[in-house]
């Protein structure tokens, strides 16, 4: 039924269909020296480099740590909600508290190049491959 | 307020209408916080991943919807691996008392979060009664 219009979403539907189908996988353990859920990530790859993109609305980039080490990911901070005093509260759905979480990926990525940028409130890593972890391409005779 | 230290993360929710858009895409909830201060009510809403020009903010008929659209292009080259998250546009709307002003309404936004305050119109602001 949605296939009879032309999509302008595409990539972004299959990538619905993709968080579906992975939302129950094991790809990233939590490493033993920090773990919690927040912020949610996604794992994207761009060739052979991976990029990790994650929510965090309200969070300042002075908020923010990010630490990388071999394969394991840290990205650390505080979440602050406030508002003046005299309100009255009408409706309160967002959360605020610390958070500390570590993540490690399969493949080998240069820890020196690895670039953060905190825009709109989502926070992209750019972590390229390790030369030496890279495929290498096999010619077929 | 006291919460636990470890943040949780909050799962996005769908938005579920009976009627269809024109354009297929997943819309889902903001999360919101209103409070009302002597002269305002403040509306702020958690819209990560949309800049300035893709909100749209209107009052029709005493209703307020905000509709704040992510950009897919962002995404075109990535392939996703593993993924926590839906991505998708936002929208909510919220029914207003004939308090506020519906002339008096700014909005900002700064690292995902889109601030709306709605100005009280006059005659609902608190009248002191001088006693005589």
């Amino acid at each position: 039924m949605a296939m009879l219009f032309p999509d302008p979403f595409d990539a972004l539907l299959s990538f619905q269909q993709v968080l579906d189908t992975y939302r129950t996988s094991n790809w990233l353990g939590a490493s033993p020296s920090a773990s919690g859920t927040y912020p949610p990530l996604n794992v994207f790859r761009k060739g052979d480099d991976l990029v990790v993109i994650a929510e965090v609305p309200g969070i300042r980039k002075e908020d923010l740590q990010v630490q990388v080490k071999g394969n394991t990911i840290r990205i650390a901070g505080t979440k602050a909600v406030q508002y003046g005093d005299n309100t009255a509260v009408h409706r309160r759905e967002r959360l605020a508290g610390n958070f500390d979480r570590a993540i490690s990926v399969p493949v080998e990525i240069d820890a020196d190049k690895v670039q953060a940028e905190c825009r709109d409130g989502m926070l992209a890593l750019f972590l390229p491959r390790a030369e030496r972890d890279k495929p290498k391409s096999i010619p077929v005779g | 307020m006291a919460r636990s230290q470890a943040l949780e993360v909050q799962e996005k929710k769908e938005q579920v209408s009976k009627e269809e858009k024109t354009v297929p895409a997943r819309y889902f909830i903001p999360n919101t916080d209103i409070f009302e201060t002597e002269d305002a009510l403040t509306v702020v809403m958690e819209v990560p991943g949309v800049t300035k020009q893709a909100i749209d903010v209107s009052v029709e008929n005493e209703v307020l919807r905000v509709e704040a659209r992510i950009d897919p292009a962002k995404y075109e080259m990535f392939e996703p691996v593993y993924t926590e998250y839906n991505i998708g546009h936002f929208a909510r709307s919220f029914t207003l008392s004939n308090k506020i002003d519906q002339q008096e309404i700014s909005a900002q936004l700064g690292d995902g979060v889109l601030t709306l305050t709605l100005k009280k119109g006059k005659a609902a602001m608190p009248r002191q009664i001088a006693v005589n």
